[in-house]
């Protein structure tokens, strides 16, 4: 199991939790992400990975609460516990000194977007921060991002902080005036990074996105992820989840991740109606042996032995 | 206890035959096909054995399990030393006793086959293993004292299982690493629980801890940890990899991305490990068969599985897709004919070319091609060829390709010193199993490619065999 050594709302679907899993945060690599079970018996879902620190032996997961296990995940806390967590999977950023490097990231895709920035940073690019979200409140990481960015774009959808738009509009304005941009990192809703990649096709302007197709090994094993890029299908979990933007096909992405939108709905419904069987699926840890700053936590079911 | 038998009396009994759930009731749920057979019939299936002096059929079996020997125990009545005997060559008697193609192993040399029908030796071997887990009683062999050597097995297939627990019973100190959440690779994510029930692979697994095997799940050996890393940093002395032939081949058809076109692997998966087909407890999706028209393209028993696991998953027409004939099927006979009995149709001599969607994305229909067969191949297989003009439309929901499977690049593409073929599989030597990396062995389906459990448990035992003697001189 993985204790939960702290958790906190970035905004009010999006929860933020710092895991122990020593093997993990000693290796992963910007744009990695692992494989997360809840309890025995969730799904497998996939969930990139925001940062990790070596010295403490945790990663950082920064969940949106969209489907029942991500809302089950968003009610836990410091002390519990997730019972599956496997990775680092999938190829690392490629990161290099490309020169401008402008980072796009749309509502919990900056969660994403961020630990590339930092990297993109520290190989030496100028690092330019677009970040849009429908409205203030849903603004992740906003303080972390403008650390690590020489130039930042705030948008919503409705103008409740930073510019009234689109992060497309504020790409289109920058190349535009002139600002001369040799890599685009797009990470966030579809639709969103397939305007992006229609941005910078006509420029040739060399553009990346992490896609997030439904998983389950998450090691190139079933297939399940398979997405077409430059016409040959390619497996997000080995091959990606980093490809070109301009060579994916995001309609056939679109229309795999509604592949079980029934039973997602109808899950989430019984969920809603009652979490209480899931809750208690979810094993706890006596964290404050090793954690005292996270406390004694009354009430909770005790669980199996804890490691990293 | 049984009365010993003159051989003219042995042969008069008939081969005892395995009482199974009823094809049509069978069709419908996931409980276990093969029931099992009861005291009596294993006392009269025992004593049929001839008790040859140079038995054959213990050089029928890939790992030698000693047949005779705890065939003698099973007369005897001895059922928990008849499973310890089996031990001492195969960790995992429950397992092998059901899936093992025993037809073409020890059954098929059996020397009674000759004449009558060859003993029974599968269905002993899952007697005396079901009798150790319904007693909750277990035959272990003796572990020799603890050398200090310590040996990482990359994988929780049958070819690390059974390394493992050669390697432990020589008492060195074994870790087995396994990528997913569960031990025991294709037996827990590929074999249906109606073929193998998972509460046995589960069993034969703490039979296995109880040897002080240490597993450890959520690990990718090359992701998580290097084999490097195994070495330099976590102080092992050895490497066994036995990471099976885990990725998926599709047709490169046009329509393969379309919703409800599946490999077996992760229908199998989303079925077995995930437990897909009790959405009352279990998350994990999987598409709705009920009422549905379902298609498997292949004709191995990975075909077999997932088109009967469709079929219970409630498909109303369940169809094998292959493009020569049933006589070129490499599934085992039993497969086979238990599919056609619980209702499965079979589209031999046929070829899908493209597959059909809605404007949804998903797949309606198949479009196929009918197949003639031509002169035997490489293979010794007759090859077959498209009948011109014979195409036509199969409405389907759902169909999963099962087509065999290639090697899974991520221990190689991080252990660079590791010699591969040109298909990727590891290259090892066939008698040491060792690799090109000092140290490193390999064996099971990432050397042979996709083969049988029982093929990998001999692979495994090979190596158990050759790191043994690499740990005790040192020499490579």
């Amino acid at each position: 199991m993985f204790p939960i050594v702290q958790a906190r709302f970035l905004s009010p679907d999006v929860k933020q939790f710092r895991i122990e899993a020593p093997r993990i945060a000693r290796k992963r690599k910007a744009g990695q992400f692992v494989i997360v079970r809840l309890h025995e018996y969730g799904e497998r879902i996939p969930l990139t990975i925001s940062d990790s620190d070596e010295s403490d032996g945790t990663i950082t997961l920064v969940v949106q609460g969209i489907g029942k296990t991500t809302r089950l995940m968003n009610q836990l806390e410091a002390g519990d516990a997730v019972l599956d967590l496997v990775g680092p999977l999938g190829e690392p950023s490629h990161v290099d000194r490309f020169g401008t490097v402008v980072v796009i990231g749309g509502g919990v895709g900056t969660a994403i977007a961020y630990p590339t920035a930092v990297a993109m940073k520290q190989a030496g690019n100028r690092v330019i921060s677009i970040l849009g979200a429908r409205t203030a409140e849903l603004l992740i990481l906003e303080q972390e991002v403008r650390a690590t960015s020489d130039e930042l774009h705030l948008l919503t959808d409705d103008g409740s902080r930073g510019e009234r738009g689109f992060v497309t509009q504020k790409l289109q304005e920058l190349l535009d005036g002139g600002t001369e941009v040799n890599l685009v990192l797009a990470i966030g809703p579809v639709p969103m990074m397939k305007a992006v990649a229609d941005v910078t096709r006509p420029r040739a302007i060399k553009t990346i996105v992490s896609l997030n197709p439904i998983m389950v090994d998450g090691t190139g094993m079933c297939g399940g992820c398979r997405v077409q890029v430059g016409g040959a299908s390619k497996f997000a979990c080995v091959d990606g989840p980093e490809f070109d933007a301009h060579a994916v096909d995001f309609q056939i992405l679109m229309q795999r991740n509604s592949l079980y939108k029934e039973q997602e709905r109808a899950a989430l419904a019984r969920f809603e109606a009652d979490p209480t069987p899931d809750r208690e699926h979810v094993a706890h840890c006596h964290l404050e042996q090793q954690h005292p700053a996270a406390g004694p936590r009354a009430g909770v079911r005790e669980g199996g032995e804890c490691r990293g | 206890m049984a009365e010993p038998l003159k051989p003219k009396e042995r042969v008069k009994i008939p081969r005892q035959a395995m009482p199974e759930q009823p094809a049509l009731a069978r069709a419908h749920n996931f409980q276990e096909v093969n029931l099992g057979l009861q005291v009596v019939a294993a006392e009269h299936e025992a004593q049929r054995c001839l008790t040859c002096s140079d038995p054959k059929c213990v050089q029928g079996c890939p790992v030698g399990v000693k047949i005779r020997d705890f065939v003698e125990l099973v007369l005897s009545g001895d059922y928990l030393q008849a499973a310890a005997k089996i031990r001492e060559d195969n960790i995992l008697p429950a397992v092998t006793g059901r899936v093992c193609p025993q037809e073409n192993q020890c059954e098929g040399a059996c020397v009674l086959g000759n004449r009558f029908s060859p003993l029974a030796i599968g269905n002993l071997e899952r007697f005396v293993a079901d009798y150790e887990r319904a007693t909750g009683q277990v035959g272990l062999p003796t572990l020799a004292p603890p050398t200090g050597k310590k040996v990482a097995i990359v994988g929780s297939g049958p070819a690390g299982l059974s390394c493992a627990g050669d390697l432990a019973i020589q008492g060195h100190k074994v870790t087995v690493f396994e990528a997913l959440h569960e031990i025991g690779g294709v037996l827990l994510y590929g074999i249906p629980e109606f073929r193998l029930p998972k509460d046995i692979v589960r069993q034969e697994v703490d039979n296995m801890r109880k040897l002080g095997i240490d597993f450890q799940t959520n690990v990718v050996i090359g992701k998580t940890v290097t084999v490097d890393e195994l070495f330099d940093e976590e102080g092992f002395h050895a490497v066994f990899v036995a990471t099976g032939a885990g990725l998926p081949r599709f047709l490169n058809l046009p329509g393969e991305h379309l919703g409800g076109v599946y490999s077996a692997n992760e229908f199998l998966t989303r079925v077995n490990l995930m437990k897909a087909y009790d959405p009352s407890h279990y998350d994990e999706p999987i598409y709705d068969c009920r009422g549905r028209n379902v298609a498997v393209v292949g004709g191995g028993n990975t075909a077999m599985d997932a088109i009967r696991s469709a079929l219970r998953l409630g498909a109303k027409n369940a169809y094998v897709i292959y493009r020569r004939g049933e006589e070129e099927m490499p599934a085992r006979r039993e497969e086979l004919h238990h599919a056609q009995d619980e209702g499965v149709q079979f589209l031999t001599l046929h070829n899908p070319i493209e597959f059909l969607g809605d404007a949804r994305g998903y797949l309606r229909a198949v479009r196929l091609t009918r197949m003639a067969l031509g002169e035997p191949d490489a293979s010794g297989r007759r090859s077959s060829a498209p009948v011109p003009d014979s195409e036509f439309e199969l409405p389907l929901d759902v169909v999963i390709i099962a087509v065999g499977t290639g090697a899974n690049p991520l221990v190689q593409s991080t252990t660079p010193d590791l010699r591969l073929n040109k298909w990727g599989y590891i290259i090892a030597d066939e008698e040491s199993l060792r690799t090109s990396k000092r140290g490193v062995f390999a064996g099971g389906d990432i050397v042979s490619g996709s083969a049988t459990v029982i093929l990998a448990m001999g692979a495994g035992r090979k190596a158990a065999r050759s790191i043994h003697q690499f740990l005790c001189d040192g020499a490579w």
